[in-house]
Parts: structure tokens; sequence; C-alpha cells
């Protein structure tokens, strides 16, 4: 976002500092970090008020499905790491196929949360149900969260992807170059950090019984 | 100074016609001057609202408006002044003016991003104004959205705390564009502890916009989850724990009164030296402690919870915490006048607001030294007191600070000079009638009124009058201010470059500066 910051005023001197624009960023994804930070504390105060509750709540959760979305998403940072260098290195084609697969390996991560969520809702499992408030509050709670979590984290995926896009309308239109990277440094940037909010969610929801 | 083909920043229209050398600028000083535009129209309208609701409880019994109402009234008098005036108050107009040239830039870093945290401030502040307009009723819950009634209760609060999601959003992107703009475009020479005291504040201020509005972004989010979806995070039916949104919400909102008051101690400490013709008493103590507060003001916020039910650990914790923020502010206040001693006072229009700034301050402190101890706090917990507190802080200390920063830099911004006369006449109004609205109401408050009701019992009829009183002298003072600051700077005579013989970077330019603030960038020694 900020590497397109430059030359503001058209007659001025060129301005370009690319160690800003990425000191940006990493302050911009500290502030995603509190963001979600904030539901972490909240998810801490409900667990240890219902150990019980979220214990078995927890089980219900396709660890299969969980455990297959840490991969793609943690290989999709991968190729979005790849492709950085291969930019570096001037090969625009590589670089290209890198980021489209980055955007495949999203897209399948969305379409196996989106199945995921239909079966919690073909089972009732879902705020506002008639079922959950009989399962009792830590039920509620469990899933109330799951939904928030993953839910805001799907909408981080997809803020994630729209970035690469215009990653990729940028390297079509020669404004990403092998000198000329930094708005690339900070989509892959924000990418990893979206894979590493799943990092913590995944052992939150799924693994932790 | 000015040489003929000379060409400040009102003259640069950088290739665009009519409103949009306004709209589409990415200029630094155009940008501050939006806000500030925008800030004081805003402050018309909630200092219309404090009026309206003083002239409601200048007699017991209905006056002029029903409880609703005056619900109403409260609440969005809170909205406007704290996420629309206070918050972004100093940084965005005076910081992003006079920052980049204080530390010798042409610009912050990201000029587009810049422009980008004033097109969400305005879209914060229509979202939060729909919420008067829409079918449901203006939202009564208060600025502070407690839950569960900011969930329960008919009226449109889905806008209005929106709204404030949107207007923390664009908090943060300052912060963010100006900590870079402080670490990557200082001038030569400009090292850490040679920053003036005002981009020194600046500072700490953008961490804590950083650090904490996040905190206060993922509540309300949860706030709209909560009345959307039912989820019950904060719903006791559902198993949720109202006290834990009173947790998150002071976790940003305590840091965000040094949001609000940390820039304005900053630009007090650029006055009071220049008009004591002296350097600044204790320099590295005001950094330090400037840091202080914006790192100790993190862990202090359950003093807003003494009579929620914290555990005696959890109250004890958060008074001593609390005590121990107050001793960076009382640094302060000993170094600006100590600054004053000794030294050749010119006493001029912006020194007699930073003066009344100190006083006003101090009465605020202290009076939240009564807040801060958990014994007397409980007495006075949710009466008038706290409101007086309160406004002798944010109203006393960053309003004061906001006019006497206004007077000092506006012959810098326009060029042209203000008339000193109705200038101290509109202060001498303005301060009179701040105290005779105020100090009734710390007197009202120990004997047990409580805040935020529009109706009270015949014993505090005579306090309530007078407070009243008061409000309109404030408004006419502010009028008075407002007038002289308008026909100055369209018809006022031309400023000096330096009327003021103030040693920052600032005063060492043109004024109005020109475009890129410096031909070239300076170098400091």
């Amino acid at each position: 976002m900020e590497a397109i910051d430059h030359n503001s005023h058209a007659h001025a001197t060129p301005h370009r500092d690319d160690t800003a624009s990425k000191i940006g960023m990493w302050l911009f994804i500290f502030t995603e970090i509190l963001l979600f930070g904030g539901l972490f504390i909240v998810y801490s105060v409900y667990r240890y008020y219902n150990p019980v509750a979220f214990h078995i709540a927890g089980e219900e959760l396709n660890d299969f499905v969980g455990t297959l979305n840490t991969i793609i998403l943690l290989i999709s940072s991968m190729t979005v790491a790849m492709s950085i260098t291969a930019i570096q290195k001037n090969d625009k084609k590589l670089a290209l196929i890198l980021l489209y697969t980055t955007l495949v390996l999203g897209i399948w991560f969305l379409v196996n949360k989106y199945f995921e969520w239909g079966v919690k809702f073909e089972h009732g499992l879902y705020p506002g149900s008639v079922l959950l408030p009989k399962l009792g509050t830590g039920d509620t709670m469990f899933f109330g969260l799951y939904f928030m979590m993953t839910g805001l984290h799907a909408l981080h995926i997809i803020a994630g992807m729209t970035i690469l896009g215009f990653v990729i309308v940028f390297i079509h239109k020669n404004k990403i170059g092998p000198d000329k990277y930094v708005f690339h440094e900070n989509a892959g940037l924000y990418w990893h950090l979206v894979d590493l909010i799943w990092i913590f969610l995944f052992p939150l929801f799924y693994l932790i019984h | 100074m000015s040489t003929d083909n000379y060409v400040n920043f009102f003259q640069e229209k950088q290739g665009r016609k009519g409103i949009w050398t306004w709209l589409l600028s990415t200029d630094h000083k155009r940008i501050g001057l939006m806000y500030l535009y925008s800030i004081m129209i805003l402050f018309m309208v909630g200092l219309t609202l404090g009026i309206l609701m003083k002239l409601e409880l200048i007699a017991p019994g209905r006056t002029i408006m029903g409880p609703q109402t005056y619900n109403g009234i409260f609440t969005l008098h809170g909205i406007i002044m704290i996420f629309l005036i206070v918050i972004p108050g100093l940084p965005a107009t005076f910081g992003n003016f006079f920052l980049p040239i204080m530390i010798g830039a042409k610009d912050v870093s990201f000029p587009k991003l810049n422009l980008f945290s004033f097109y969400l401030y305005i879209l914060g502040a229509l979202v939060a104004t729909t919420s008067q307009f829409l079918p449901g009723g203006p939202p009564d819950t208060g600025w502070t959205f407690y839950a569960p009634y900011s969930f329960k209760t008919s009226t449109n609060m889905f806008p209005a705390v929106l709204g404030a999601f949107i207007l923390g959003f664009s908090s943060i992107l300052t912060g963010l564009n100006f900590i870079v703009t402080i670490h990557r475009l200082r001038c030569p020479g400009m090292k850490f502890m040679k920053m003036p005291m005002f981009p020194w504040t600046l500072y700490g201020t953008a961490w804590i916009q950083l650090l904490a509005t996040p905190i206060v972004g993922i509540t309300l989010l949860m706030v709209i989850a909560e009345r959307f979806f039912h989820i019950g995070f904060f719903d006791p039916a559902l198993g949720g724990d109202p006290v834990l949104y009173q947790h998150l919400f002071w976790i940003y909102s305590h840091p965000a009164v040094y949001i609000m008051i940390l820039p304005a101690m900053g630009a007090i400490s650029e006055i009071i030296p220049t008009f004591s013709r002296k350097g600044i008493f204790g320099y590295n103590a005001l950094v330090v402690s400037t840091m202080a507060i914006a790192i100790v003001g993190y862990f202090v916020w359950a003093h807003h919870m003494f009579t929620s039910g914290l555990s005696m650990v959890a109250q004890f914790t958060f008074s001593l915490l609390t005590f121990l923020v107050a001793i960076p502010s009382a640094i302060k206040v000993f170094n600006w006048v100590a600054t004053m001693y000794k030294g050749s006072i010119n006493v001029q229009v912006p020194f007699l607001w930073a003066l009344s700034f100190i006083f006003l301050f101090m009465i605020g402190g202290f009076t939240g030294l009564v807040l801060g101890a958990v014994a007397t706090d409980i007495h006075v917990h949710n009466t008038s007191f706290v409101v007086a507190h309160f406004h002798y802080i944010i109203f006393g200390g960053m309003g004061f600070a906001f006019f006497a920063a206004m007077h000092y830099w506006f012959p810098k911004i326009y060029g042209k000079m203000y008339s000193k006369t109705p200038a101290i006449v509109g202060w001498a109004l303005f301060f009179i009638g701040f105290n005779i609205l105020y100090f009734p109401m710390f007197i009202l408050g120990l004997q047990g009124m409580p805040r935020r009701y529009y109706d009270y019992l015949p014993k505090y009829a005579s306090l309530n009058a007078v407070s009243t009183i008061g409000s309109w002298i404030l408004a006419i003072g502010f009028l008075i201010v407002v007038i002289n600051l308008i026909r100055g700077a369209i018809k006022g005579p031309k400023a000096e470059a330096n009327p003021w013989e103030g040693k920052t970077l600032e005063w060492t330019i043109p004024s109005p500066p020109s475009l890129e603030n410096f031909e070239e960038i300076p170098e400091i020694s």
C-alpha cells in the first residue's frame, strides 16, 4: 500500500524510501496482531471459565480439514516468498506463476472453510441457532469465538488476495520490477501475517482438547 | 524574507482547480488545515449540544427536553467530542502541519496515506452522523457503548459503533505515518535528543495510537457481531461477561486520554520557552516523562472500573499505577514553571492560553488523584465530580492547548496576524466561563448529584443554575475568539516570519510556508 506513495508532488524531487515503506508495513502488521490479540484475550478468558465445554466442543471440529488448511497456507507463504526472489532475479514469468499459485491456494483454503462452516450450520452449531443454547453457555461461547475468529481471518485472507492481485497487475504493467519491488515485499509480509494468525488459530480450536 | 517569485502553499495549485486543490492535495499543510476546519465545525456542533444539556439542567424537572432526548444528546456530544475532536485534535491539525517542518522535512513519509486517513476521518464522521437520522432513534448509551445495554437498546447503535471503528482506523494510520516520518525524515543533525518537544509528544502519541486503538477496534467489532449474530461475548444470559467489555474498552480508552493530552503538553512545551525567552528547563526530563506517560498510561485502565467488582488486589494495583502516572505529569508542570522562572516574559495571547492550560490542568490533575484513590473514587463515582474532572483535563487541558497552539502558530500558517485585544477579551471570557461552568460540578458531585440524568433534586438547583450561566459566558468567549481568528486570517495585517522570536525550525522559513517547506533541507549543528 505504502510503496505507491512516491512522487506525490508532480514537480518535486522524486522521493523514494523503501525502508520507510517496510517500517510502515511492519507497524501495520503490529496493529493487526493486536486486533486479533483482543480476540485471543477473550478466548483465554472464556476457555478459563468453561474448560470442560471447550474441550468437548473442540472435538466437534474436523482436524483433517484444519491440518489441510494449515499446510495449504504454509505452502502459499512459501510461494509468495519465492515470487519475491523471482522478481528480484528479473524472472517475471516465474514470479507470476508463483503468485497465481498463491491465489489458487488462498481460494482452496476458503473453499475448505466454506464446507467446514457448512457442516457446522447443518449440525446447528452456529450463533443464534436453536440447538446451541441447549448445549450450554460454554459451547455457545466456543462456537461464537470460532465463527468470529475464523471469519475475521477469512476476511484477512480475502484482503491479502486482493493485495496480491494488485501485485500481479503491477508486475504486468512493469510497475514492479527487479529494482522496485517493495510493494511486492510488503504484500508478501501481509500474506505471512495472515498465515501466522492461522498458525495460532489452528491449535487453539483444533488441537487443544 | 520573501522574494518576488516566492510562492506559498496556498498559492501553489499543483495543476488542480477550485476545490480540488484542497480535496486531492497530499500536501501535509493542506491536509492539516482540512482537519482543522472540520474539527472547528464539529466543535461548534459539540459545543451547542453541551449548551443544550446545560440548558436542560438550569432548573429541576423537564426544562427543554425529555430523558430520551437528553440521553441521545449526551451520547452524541461524547461521540463528537471524543472521537471526532479531541483524539485527532492536535496531532491531525498542528501535528500534520508542523511535524514535518519542525524536523526539517518536506512532507510526511506517506503523503497519500495521510490524505486517505483524512477521508477515513470524514467517512467515520458521516457514518456516525447517520445514527442520528435513521429510524430507531439516536443512540443512548453514552460514548462508552457499555455492554450489555449497547446491544440490547433498539436505537441506532450500529452506525455509531461502526463510525467509531472507522475513526480508530484513521487514527492508527496517522500514528503510523508519524512514527515512520520521525524515524526516516529528520534532517541531518536532528538527533532524537535534539528534536523539539512537540514532535516528541507526537511520537509518544503515535505509539499509543498504534498500540491501543486496535483493541477498541476489535471490541467494537465484537459489539457489532453481538448485535447481529447474538454471539454472547458480553451477554450474561449466554455466558458472556459484561465486565470483560469494560476491560477491553478501557484498555484503549484510558491510553486515549494520553493521545489527547500528550500533544497538548507538547504544544505548551513550545509556547512557554518562546514567551519566556529562555530554553526549556529540563529537556531530558520532559522527553523521559513523555515516554513514561505513554508507557505507564497503558497499565492504569481499570481505575475506571473500581465499582465494577474487581478484586482487592486489582483495585490496589491499578490505584498504585494511577498514582505513578501522576509523577511524569507533575514533572512537566514543574518544568514549565521552572522555564518561566527568571525568564524575560513576553505576555502575548498564546502565553495567556498556555498559562491557563497549566492552571486548569493542575486542578484536573489533583481531582484526578481523588478519583485514582479507591476509597474516595467509590464515593464520587458516577457523579458530576467525574464530569468536572474530565472536562478540566480534556477541555481545560487539550482544549486550551489547542487554542494556545492556534494563536501561536496562526501567523506561520496564514502569514497574517489576528487582533490582540479581542483575542484577550475572548480568552478571558472563555477562561472565566469555563470555571463558572465546571467548578460547581465538583461541589455538586461531592454532594452526590449523579451524572447523565436530565433531572435532579431541588437542593442542587442553585449551583446548576450557576453552571448553566457559565456555559453561556464560555460560548460568548468562544465566538469572540473564533470570529477574531477568522477575521485575522482574511484581512489581518501581514505577519513577520518570526513574530514571537521562536527558536524552532518552522520560524526560520517564510510565512505561509512554501509547498516544499524548505528550499534546501536544513542542517542542525
